[in-house]
């Protein structure tokens, strides 16, 4: 069995160091002042050099907040918020007018290099000549990145290319000058100002994240991907992701993020909006890998997401992917609103939490076209003193006849002191509508890692066989560059949970 | 947001608040049963009727759907005694002990009270003036909870009976409890309490039957060791139905309960289950036929304390009109609670496009070596199985009925005393016929 020493190695690996994006790059930076306020907003939007109706749209977002309670309803349970003790934004200094990648602060790009993210294309062309046996160059698929430090976005490869299909990948601060139209036309249409309160603390302070247009019958021609990065103390993030795709259009976007270890809690409250007109389609894949606290469960990422989807055209599809191992705590519903005939949602999860990690993640599927088919495959392990809560909906209105939805949600306890929760709901509004709901919850059948022990593998290899067989309909989903990625993320999720 | 904001009292809760007031003095027991009435209208006082913002109720808006209070029922007069005397018709054909209720209040002189061994029959409006022992040991402690339906019942509760099964006996007669009301609209607060002791048997069945009355029934069971109880209930009630049952289940025990609600206006069925000791079975099923505007929510909480328990929840609804149908189901395994066995299954189906099937199967688990699992399913009748019938020769309506039939069959087939299924299956087949 080739896997067996690989598994080895990595468990080895993951034994000395078992969070190990937790570094913090030394980077000048300036930040907002501590604190929020309307001149907190005023601030942030003056830094971006903002138009006036993007100012005043967060300006009623923040009126908005003022007036909205903290939801209490997740299953999870974490230190009051002070929203007065933490910073807004945070950029890193740098010098004016990039004209290229070389005068990214090299610190950054060290970062992302530290993380594994290519930025250089140069290293990415580099990497993808590669020849067959008859020495053919084969096409390989590559990867646009835009990275975000903190509050802004430092670097966006690809982007001559991207431009030439018609595509438009910049970050979000960049989007609000040169295409307003596009960003009027579409923020906050699908996750309105109003919507929730994280959502309406994001609508008013958010910095910066990923902008995307595909026009009408374009392939997006490479993945697109933003990585994340927290790295200054005390600072929330608040990114703002909105890709629409246009009629026939098709893009694959993926999500990565990553944290410092620090002792504090930080706030993270994203928001990303999905659009997909007539037949277009939109693939988002997240390796959610924020820093989830020591042991004792100090300190850690709250990840407080709002993401939905707005299927708005026939035959449209959108699909959530997520791989979910970090922050201390996750509140996050990865939604689609099917509201095309016709269109299609789909929701594949893996939720890992150890030590004392609180997940509270699930999914919407609200069917409103006719014929409206949904999807939900979700897959929760919970570890070490973790509570792990699947929480659902899917319903169907009087109109979407027709509608399908099968959702299949197993959890997997690995010791006696953790939680797996599970909390569909199911409203089913007109006759024709077909629902089927499953859900299972085991341990590790000790007959399975008796058969792998029986074999010579350690108890932890077994485990993680075992473990990568549940979750595997998931991974299937993720591009493939991903999916490397996932499965050792899961070996090291799960590390000190055997035993 | 929260459940914890505080609206404004509604008419209803003015009433039911002066109603409390107005009948505080005059309500059976004293002292402790006074101070446990009092404890409880104070925790209604402070949540209210329970509405859409309190998570368990969140499909069944009792602040909106009860837009006023009735007044508290009176003893029931010869003419209203007189006309219960036939009701209970669905379970009728078996030979059962039966106990009648009009209006909530016991009428000893229509019950079988025909002695028997290991068996105490009471009513609890006296077991609550006279401080009786049992009462004083179970009443509002078999399964704390803070819902407010159980709260309000408990604040106002008159009478129900009471029923004591000895040790090691063994019921000859399943016992019949008859809810039936008068012609004059009220509100009763019924509370019983059944101890089945400890390698018992016993079968209860309960069959409800009302006006537009509004009837809040709780029903606290202790299950000893080793005892054996079927639990039947029957509601076809044209008011406001609330019923809470409270059951605590001891160990190597088994009982099974079966609701049936058919021509039920508007139904709360909710249950509180706890397997409090090891190596006990339990099975909760049912069956809602829903027409018209009505609605049934079915709601439970079962809650494994022990290990080595094995559960299972199979419900069905067959939904017409423009009826709303319920199910919410938390299973919840406590920590060391290992080999817990549970299998939930809620299948709703609709009939008509007007109607709404809502279904909620929750897991809440914390103990890693337990097989728990839940379904649920919404849809329509398969139009093939129907094709095929009618190429059969079988008309649309006859098609429908069938199939509608093996639907909920194989729920009342788990029933094992045959009289009980046969009755539950006529009952529903009855609904059948006059389903235009």
């Amino acid at each position: 069995m080739p896997a067996v020493q690989e598994t080895v190695d990595r468990v080895r690996q993951i034994d000395v160091d078992q969070y190990k994006y937790g570094f913090v790059t030394d980077v000048e930076s300036e930040k907002a002042p501590i604190g929020l306020s309307e001149d907190t907003v005023r601030y942030i939007s003056a830094k971006k050099n903002e138009p006036a109706w993007m100012l005043e749209w967060r300006l009623e977002a923040f009126k908005r907040w003022l007036t909205m309670r903290e939801p209490t309803w997740a299953r999870v349970d974490y230190p009051k918020i002070d929203y007065q003790n933490a910073y807004y934004y945070s950029a890193p200094k740098k010098k004016p007018e990039l004209s290229s990648l070389d005068e990214v602060d090299p610190q950054i790009l060290e970062t992302y290099k530290k993380l594994g993210i290519p930025l250089r294309e140069q290293e990415m062309l580099a990497g993808v000549v590669r020849k067959d046996a008859d020495g053919n160059v084969l096409a390989e698929r590559r990867v646009a990145v835009d990275a975000v430090f903190d509050s802004v976005s430092v670097a966006t490869t690809f982007k001559e290319e991207l431009k030439r299909a018609g595509v438009i990948f910049m970050p979000m601060s960049e989007a609000i000058q040169e295409h307003p139209e596009l960003v009027r036309k579409y923020l906050g249409s699908v996750v309105p100002t109003t919507d929730n309160f994280f959502a309406t603390l994001n609508s008013a302070v958010f910095s910066d994240g990923s902008f995307v247009y595909v026009p009408p019958g374009v392939r997006c021609p490479m993945e697109l991907s933003t990585y994340f990065r927290i790295n200054e103390a005390n600072t929330g993030q608040f990114e703002r992701t909105l890709i629409i795709a246009d009629k026939g259009a098709y893009v694959s976007y993926l999500e990565g993020c990553t944290a410092p270890m620090r002792d504090e809690n930080q706030l993270h409250a994203a928001v990303v909006e999905l659009v997909t007109h007539d037949d277009a389609e939109i693939k988002y894949s997240t390796v959610q890998n924020w820093y989830p606290g020591d042991a004792d469960g100090k300190g850690g990422i709250f990840n407080f997401v709002t993401k939905r989807g707005d299927c708005r055209g026939k035959n449209s599809k959108i699909s959530w992917t997520q791989v979910e191992t970090g922050s201390a705590i996750t509140w996050k519903y990865p939604s689609c609103i099917l509201r095309g005939d016709g269109s299609r949602g789909e929701f594949y999860s893996i939720a890992i939490s150890n030590g004392m990690q609180q997940v509270d993640s699930g999914t919407k599927m609200i069917h409103l076209g006719k014929n409206t088919t949904s999807r939900i495959i979700s897959k929760g392990i919970s570890a070490g003193k973790s509570n792990n809560t699947y929480r659902g909906l899917v319903t169907a209105h009087r109109k979407a006849t027709g509608a399908r939805n099968f959702t299949n949600c197993d959890s997997l306890l690995i010791g006696d002191q953790c939680g797996a929760h599970t909390v569909p709901y199911i409203e089913a509004k007109n006759s024709s509508a077909v629902f089927e709901h499953e859900a299972s919850t085991s341990k590790i059948s000790e007959d399975m890692l008796f058969y792998c022990r029986q074999r010579g593998m350690s108890a932890e290899e077994a485990t993680a066989l075992v473990v990568n067989g549940f979750v595997k309909d998931v991974l299937q989903q993720l591009p493939m560059e991903f999916a490397v990625e996932a499965q050792k993320l899961i070996s090291i999720s799960l590390e000190g949970s055997v035993g | 947001m929260n459940a914890e904001v505080r609206a404004i009292k509604t008419s209803a809760e003015q009433a039911l608040t002066s109603a409390y007031e107005a009948a505080r003095a005059s309500l059976p027991g004293k002292g402790a049963v006074a101070a446990l009435r009092e404890e409880a209208f104070k925790r209604f006082d402070a949540k209210g009727l329970p509405h859409r913002r309190v998570e368990e109720w969140k499909y069944t808006d009792l602040r909106a759907l009860m837009r006023d209070a009735l007044p508290l029922a009176v003893p029931p007069d010869a003419a209203a005694k007189a006309k219960a005397k036939d009701a209970g018709k669905i379970f009728a054909a078996l030979n059962c002990r039966r106990l009648l209720f009009v209006d909530g209040a016991f009428v000893p002189e229509a019950s079988d009270l025909t002695p028997e061994p290991g068996l105490t029959i009471g009513s609890m409006a006296d077991a609550l003036a006279k401080n009786d022992a049992l009462v004083a040991a179970h009443v509002g402690k078999v399964f704390e909870t803070g819902d407010s339906a159980v709260a309000l019942n408990t604040s106002l509760m008159s009478d129900g009976a009471v029923i004591h099964v000895a040790a090691g006996t063994v019921l000859e007669r399943p016992i019949h409890l008859v809810f039936a009301s008068s012609e004059t609209p009220s509100a009763a607060f019924i509370r019983s309490l059944i101890v089945v002791e400890k390698d018992a048997q016993a079968i209860i069945a309960e069959s409800h039957e009302s006006n537009v009355s509004q009837i809040n029934c709780a029903l606290e069971m202790v299950i000893g060791d080793g005892a054996q109880v079927d639990y039947y209930k029957a509601t076809q009630t044209r008011g406001l139905h609330v019923a809470s049952l409270l059951l605590t289940v001891g160990a190597k025990a088994a009982f099974n309960t079966f609701a049936l609600n058919s021509d039920a206006s508007l139904v709360r069925n909710q249950s509180f289950v706890r397997f409090a000791g090891e190596g006990s079975n339990g099975g909760l099923r049912g069956v809602n036929l829903l027409r018209g505007k009505e609605h049934v929510d079915t709601t439970m909480l079962i809650e494994h304390a022990a290990g080595h328990c094995a559960s299972r929840e199979q419900f069905k609804s067959v939904l017409d009109g423009q009826s709303h149908n319920v199910f919410q189901g938390k299973i919840v395994v406590k920590p060391h609670a290992q080999k817990t066995d549970t299998k939930m299954m809620t299948r709703a189906l609709l009939l008509s496009d007007e109607a709404e099937a809502d279904n909620k199967p929750e897991l809440e688990i914390f103990a890693d070596d337990v097989v728990c699992g839940h379904g649920a399913t919404a849809g329509a009748l398969d139009p093939n199985l129907k094709f095929y019938l009618m190429s059969r020769g079988i008309d649309d309506k006859q098609a429908e009925a069938l199939l509608i039939q093996a639907f909920i069959g194989e729920t009342v087939e788990e029933i094992s005393h045959e009289g009980f299924r046969e009755a539950i299956m006529r009952a529903a087949l009855e609904w059948l016929e006059t389903r235009g």
